[in-house]
């Protein structure tokens, strides 16, 4: 391989970006994986908002009706955010660090494959006709009635992609703890590393157990198991602690990178160091400390007791306080910045109203006796998505805008992106803010339809034009994406002029080996620190140019997960054909076949020499 | 390819080494005594307690049996698996995580669970 570029044709570049162990490849990749499938949630709203705009409407079924509402929570949560946000971590967080790559490559190439077979086998559902419709949390006694195969799609699908997240988060774990460059010690690690890193752990911890009930599952519809047929001795409850013991910290897993990206834009576009710099590292710890507490909130109404109501309650309420920190601090971060007010900026600035009032309304749940009156309303629906769309996706846009640059090399253009803007935001708080009152007039969440003249119909007109504007919005950012690909105007190394951490020392798009020589961190915000002293280049080397040690690419990854995902649908229909328990044992022996070709193969990589090092950085003009 | 590099140790560097090394094995091999004591009283209490010996009661062994064992992990982790010695922070920040939390929800599982 050479640094030097040359004309490949579509067969060698597509097998470049099917074997490709480059982070920044597999950041772009998550991120095209991830934005599809958005794309397609977004779609299934839509039409759950058509369904709903006039009372008695028949567009969809009530059969469809639930199919929409379980894969748009499901595609939105594990399919379209977790890997959108991954593909940040992957293309920013190890150039944050100074690193050349994560710590696994070809791990994080399996994880990626995974989580897109997983995607694709959950998604196969529509195609085939039964598909999950137990909701996103699959209510063990709903989901075990459920006929046909639409459950085992869920179960399947979100084990495979499931295990795909589990590497990433560890894989990220042991890049941020061993690959941080000289001088990069904890408390100097940009706030979107450390909140990866928070997110990380948390996916370490919370993971396994929503492989454990996923597993449960698996057996009770497809393998005779029991674990919550309470006539059989199982218990159903089990499944909601289980499924919550992770989707708990599931939440936070998305938040905590969303904080991480609104720190960065605060502090990069107030031209000021983030305010409270420690409490916002202890206030991220500590809410990914919290977050394994309190799983039991969404569970007021199963009959705990009063007892442990009251404690889950408390801790609920506990984690009010370093959310709070945060906010306070992003806000004096502002004070007295010299603020611009960019498209991600402006994200950033609607993001702080928006998901104050999600958190807010999520305090009012957390109080055990109003959440009795709360639940399964619209109140609900309207609380969690001021948290994950008012939170999460005006993050994933503000970070699309504000790293787009960085991770394709070109600017997208801002008067779109403000338009993207408007429309989203209006569209987002005219969805959901009316939600909030559906709930208190009593219209339950999760109904296909509703009778007419009892005080929703206007309101559910009001939240499905506002669906529409949030479509706008998102086509609007499609169009800019189009135009300035089709534009395709390369930009310089920090093209907001403002950078602060170290992604904006290196040119845009970075080289496959990210940095020459690796950076010596002399405080947090290293490139600020670099400019402010008049250094040009952005970063001082803390090494002198030397042979550099890559990985080399492989189609491995994507060969082990097709093996999985084979096997998948040999355990969905290992009862009824008479090829299904075959097809499960060779698809499952396919993968242990490319572990054993991967644990048994030499691979140690090779190295970039010196001299085409050298010639690189001439050719950019730079000084050896 | 990477080239290999042969460094000399100075004769100070060898000796703090060599001295280290001393003070380590003199560690490894007091705590592998302890814990065969402590693996040694543990079967007596046992045996006195089948053989009707006064004064041991399964009220008093079991929990003297729960906390010898967990003084023994303690030592197993901290001595031979090395986990006292520098650099460890994180390896023990993330398993004292995942045991509290294995503790934890258990305990709430069976508590509010399984009442």
């Amino acid at each position: 391989m050479s640094s030097v570029a040359q004309k490949k044709g579509f067969g060698a570049t597509l097998w470049d970006w099917l074997t490709t162990v480059d982070h920044k490849k597999i950041g772009i990749l998550y991120f095209l994986g991830g934005g599809f499938f958005f794309v397609l949630g977004g779609i299934e709203a839509l039409l759950i908002r058509w369904q709903l705009y006039k009372p008695n409407n028949d567009l969809v079924s009530a059969g469809l009706y639930n199919d929409l509402i379980t894969m748009h929570g499901t595609t939105m949560i594990f399919l379209a955010a977790m890997p959108i946000l991954f593909g940040f971590m992957n293309a920013i967080v190890p150039l944050q660090i100074g690193a050349r790559d994560v710590a696994f490559p070809f791990i994080n190439s399996l994880g990626f494959w995974m989580f897109f077979f997983g995607g694709l086998f959950l998604n196969i559902s529509w195609i085939y006709g039964e598909v999950p419709d137990a909701g996103w949390t699959s209510y063990a006694s709903l989901s075990l009635a459920s006929p046909g195969h639409g459950i085992d799609f869920y179960a399947i699908g979100l084990q495979i992609a499931g295990g795909g997240t589990l590497m990433a988060g560890i894989n990220f774990l042991v890049t941020i703890i061993n690959m941080r460059a000289p001088g990069m010690t904890y408390m100097r690690m940009p706030l979107f590393t450390w909140t990866t890193f928070v997110a990380s752990a948390m996916i370490l911890f919370a993971f396994p157990p929503l492989t454990v009930g996923l597993f449960f599952l698996t057996f009770d519809r497809m393998f005779g198991g029991n674990f919550f047929h309470h006539a059989m001795g199982g218990n159903t409850i089990i499944w909601e602690h289980i499924f919550w013991i992770f989707g708990h910290p599931e939440v936070y897993i998305l938040i905590l990178p969303a904080f991480g990206i609104f720190s960065e834009i605060f502090s990069t576009f107030s031209r000021k160091r983030l305010f409270g710099y420690p409490s916002m590292v202890f206030a991220t710890v500590l809410i990914g400390f919290l977050g394994f507490m309190v799983w039991a909130h969404h569970m007021f109404t199963v009959g705990l007791g009063p007892t442990a109501n009251a404690i889950f309650a408390v801790a609920t309420m506990a984690i009010a306080v370093p959310t709070g920190v945060k906010i306070f601090n992003w806000l004096l971060t502002m004070w007295g910045g010299s603020i611009k007010v960019t498209t991600p900026m402006l994200y950033a600035l609607g993001f702080i109203p928006s998901f104050v009032m999600g958190g807010v309304t999520g305090v009012m749940q957390g109080a055990a006796p109003l959440d009795y009156q709360l639940h399964d309303s619209y109140f609900i629906v309207a609380h969690f998505h001021y948290v994950i769309v008012g939170g999460v996706v005006l993050a994933i846009l503000a970070a699309t805008h504000y790293w787009w640059p960085k991770m394709f090399g070109t600017m997208l253009h801002e008067g779109l992106g403000k338009v993207t803007f408007v429309f989203f935001f209006i569209g987002f708080h005219m969805t959901f803010l009316i939600q909030h009152w559906l709930g208190f007039w009593g219209m339950p969440r999760r109904v296909w339809t509703y009778m007419n003249d009892q005080g929703w119909d206007m309101a559910n007109l009001i939240s499905t034009i506002g669906a529409l504007l949030m479509a706008v919005g998102v086509i609007v950012l499609v169009i800019n994406v189009i135009i300035t690909s089709v534009k395709n105007v390369k930009v310089s190394n920090d093209p907001w002029g403002d950078g602060r951490t170290l992604e904006w020392a290196i040119e845009s798009p970075p080289v496959f080996y990210n940095f020459p020589t690796t950076p010596l961190v002399r405080g947090l915000d290293t490139v600020w620190i670099e400019k402010m002293e008049g250094n040009e280049a952005g970063y001082t080397a803390a090494e002198p140019v030397k042979d550099i040690h890559m990985p080399n690419g492989s189609i491995i990854p994507l060969l082990m997960s097709f093996g999985l995902f084979i096997a998948g649908f040999g355990a969905m229909f290992r009862t009824e054909t008479s090829w299904g328990l075959p097809v499960l044992i060779i698809g499952l022996a396919w993968t242990f076949v490319c572990m054993a070709a991967r644990s048994l193969q030499d691979d140690t990589g090779y190295y970039i020499k010196k001299e085409e090092l050298l010639r690189d950085m001439k050719r950019k003009g730079g000084q050896a | 390819m990477a080239e290999i590099e042969v460094y000399k140790r100075t004769p100070a560097e060898q000796a703090l080494l060599k001295k280290r090394a001393k003070q380590s094995m003199k560690g490894q091999v007091m705590m592998f005594s302890l814990m065969i004591f402590l693996t040694l009283v543990s079967f007596s209490m046992v045996v006195a307690f089948q053989n009707d010996v006064a004064g041991f009661s399964k009220y008093f062994i079991v929990p003297m049996l729960m906390l010898f064992a967990a003084v023994q992990v303690g030592l197993q982790l901290y001595y031979f698996m090395h986990m006292s010695e520098k650099g460890h922070g994180i390896p023990q920040m993330f398993m004292f995580t995942g045991a509290m939390l294995g503790f934890l929800i258990p305990l709430t599982f069976v508590t509010i669970v399984w009442w």
